[in-house]
């Protein structure tokens, strides 16, 4: 059990039986007054937001939260499947619950999957991920007139702006939290 | 802030009030922090320390003092209050309090305007924040010049969020309402003084002789932030202790002991008509120097 007094940023909290984050938090107390937790949160299922005001005496539930290391198998009817490295079981996602995630992810690659009880609801890829460019306008040597960078698409249809060097072909390491180009990475 | 400079500075506003306190032959006390019992408040949780509390706020010293004969006393300490931690809010931080023998609240709102109009008067050293007569603090810009508003609390209400005060106590909004609609807008162009509690949220202040159903409470606002709370003492045993009984039946409510500060109940007649206040040093150390944030015991809590 949680009491008003855990609640802080980053805080999971289980509220009708559904999982939350805690993305804004507020503590006030007006002289000889009441303690008032001003949160808000959003729902690590529907995504949905909402703010609510909470009293010192009112407790949470833990959400049984749990992260899986699994691999990322095949796509197939917009449901993407997983295996775990450990026990070899098959789970999938959704489309939807991967979000912008999809972005970055490829053919075995191993990511965190997070489960609510026994349903999986996120993942979390690694922090750094290798990409293959798959279009870039070549590099003209010895252009001096152009800008600093230049756009270009991944493996996953991702596109960034990458230094004019990187060529097509060239496998480039990406920040997943920012999706910024890190460097090009010799292999 | 744990910067030399930052220290400094905050050195030379304590200086500064000290100062201003001396200069009116108010004596400097310094009660101890650590209490067998404590003034019943339901809204206060205290830490234990050992067979003893850490004081909550140097109240019941200071009214014992004046018991003894002071007449005019200021103290700077810290106080403990548990579960507290905020964008304004330490459990451990800085009080300045001050009582005044024959006066009442309105008597010391002036006082308290002329505390803060010395302290912004100096500039250089310990209002860093004053641009002329006014306080920059974030977006806000707050005319600091005498004499501040002075608005009922009743008042605030209908003004602010269009609702009586009385419905707020009833539906048990109050402090909601206050927090949420009410405080934003208070000492934004002007420093205001919101006055005239509802009796149930002045434990210690005496009734008004005039308007029963409140309080002689007052709390000082500055830029939307509460800085200083005073009221005329109550100081009938008889009436300060039914008070004390609903305090410590709402603090029961909430499966805590209190034991009844007899002592202190003991001492009340001797006081006479007395006004006190007290006031957040490290919310006045932000604003006049203009810091975002609490940040004066920050680098220890890491330690």
């Amino acid at each position: 059990m949680f009491t008003a007094s855990d609640l802080r940023k980053g805080l999971k909290i289980q509220i009708d039986g559904e999982p939350y984050i805690v993305t804004e938090f507020d503590f006030s107390k007006p002289g000889k007054g009441q303690a008032l937790y001003r949160t808000k949160m959003r729902n690590m299922i529907t995504g949905v937001q909402f703010t609510q005001t909470y009293r010192s005496n009112d407790k949470f539930d833990r959400p049984n939260l749990e992260e899986r290391n699994m691999q990322f198998l095949y796509a197939q009817d917009e449901e993407y499947h997983f295996m775990d490295t450990v026990s070899f079981e098959q789970i999938f996602l959704t489309k939807e619950q991967l979000g912008d995630n999809l972005s970055f992810l490829i053919d075995n690659m191993e990511v965190q999957v997070l489960f609510f009880g026994d349903r999986p609801i996120d993942i979390t890829l690694p922090t750094f991920v290798n990409l293959e460019v798959t279009v870039a306008d070549p590099w003209a040597k010895g252009d001096t007139s152009g800008s600093d960078t230049k756009p270009v698409t991944v493996q996953t249809g991702f596109q960034l702006q990458v230094p004019p060097f990187v060529e097509q072909g060239d496998r480039i390491q990406i920040d997943t939290r920012t999706g910024a180009y890190i460097t090009r990475v010799k292999e | 802030m744990l910067t030399p400079q930052g220290l400094r500075q905050r050195s030379n506003l304590l200086q500064a009030i000290r100062l201003f306190f001396l200069q009116r032959a108010y004596i400097e006390v310094d009660t101890p922090l650590r209490l067998p019992v404590l003034i019943p408040e339901a809204n206060l949780i205290p830490f234990a320390s050992e067979e003893c509390f850490l004081q909550t706020s140097p109240e019941l010293c200071m009214k014992r003092l004046l018991a003894r004969g002071c007449t005019q006393i200021f103290q700077i300490c810290h106080c403990f209050r548990k579960e507290e931690h905020g964008r304004l809010h330490q459990s451990e931080f800085t009080m300045l309090e001050w009582y005044r023998k024959g006066w009442n609240y309105f008597d010391l709102m002036e006082e308290c305007e002329q505390l803060v109009a010395f302290l912004t008067s100096r500039a250089a050293d310990v209002a860093t924040a004053m641009e002329g007569e006014h306080l920059c603090w974030r977006e806000s810009r707050v005319s600091m010049a005498l004499p501040w508003h002075r608005l009922t609390v009743a008042a605030a209400f209908e003004r602010y969020a269009g609702v009586d005060v009385h419905e707020t106590l009833e539906q048990g909004t109050f402090d909601e309402v206050l927090v949420t609609a009410v405080e934003p807008h208070l000492g934004k162009d002007r420093p205001v003084f919101l006055h005239d509690y509802p009796v149930v949220l002045g434990s210690l202040a005496r009734r008004s002789p005039t308007n029963p159903g409140v309080a002689e409470r007052f709390e000082l606002y500055v830029a939307g932030i509460e800085l200083a709370n005073g009221f005329s003492e109550l100081v009938d045993p008889e009436e300060q202790r039914q008070r004390f009984n609903q305090e410590v039946d709402a603090i029961r409510a909430q499966g805590r002991d209190a034991a009844m500060p007899e002592k202190f109940l003991a001492d009340l007649p001797l006081l006479g008509e007395t006004a006190g206040i007290a006031l957040g040093v490290d919310r006045l150390c932000m604003l006049l120097l203009g810091r975002d944030t609490l940040t004066p015991a920050i680098i220890f809590e890491e330690l």
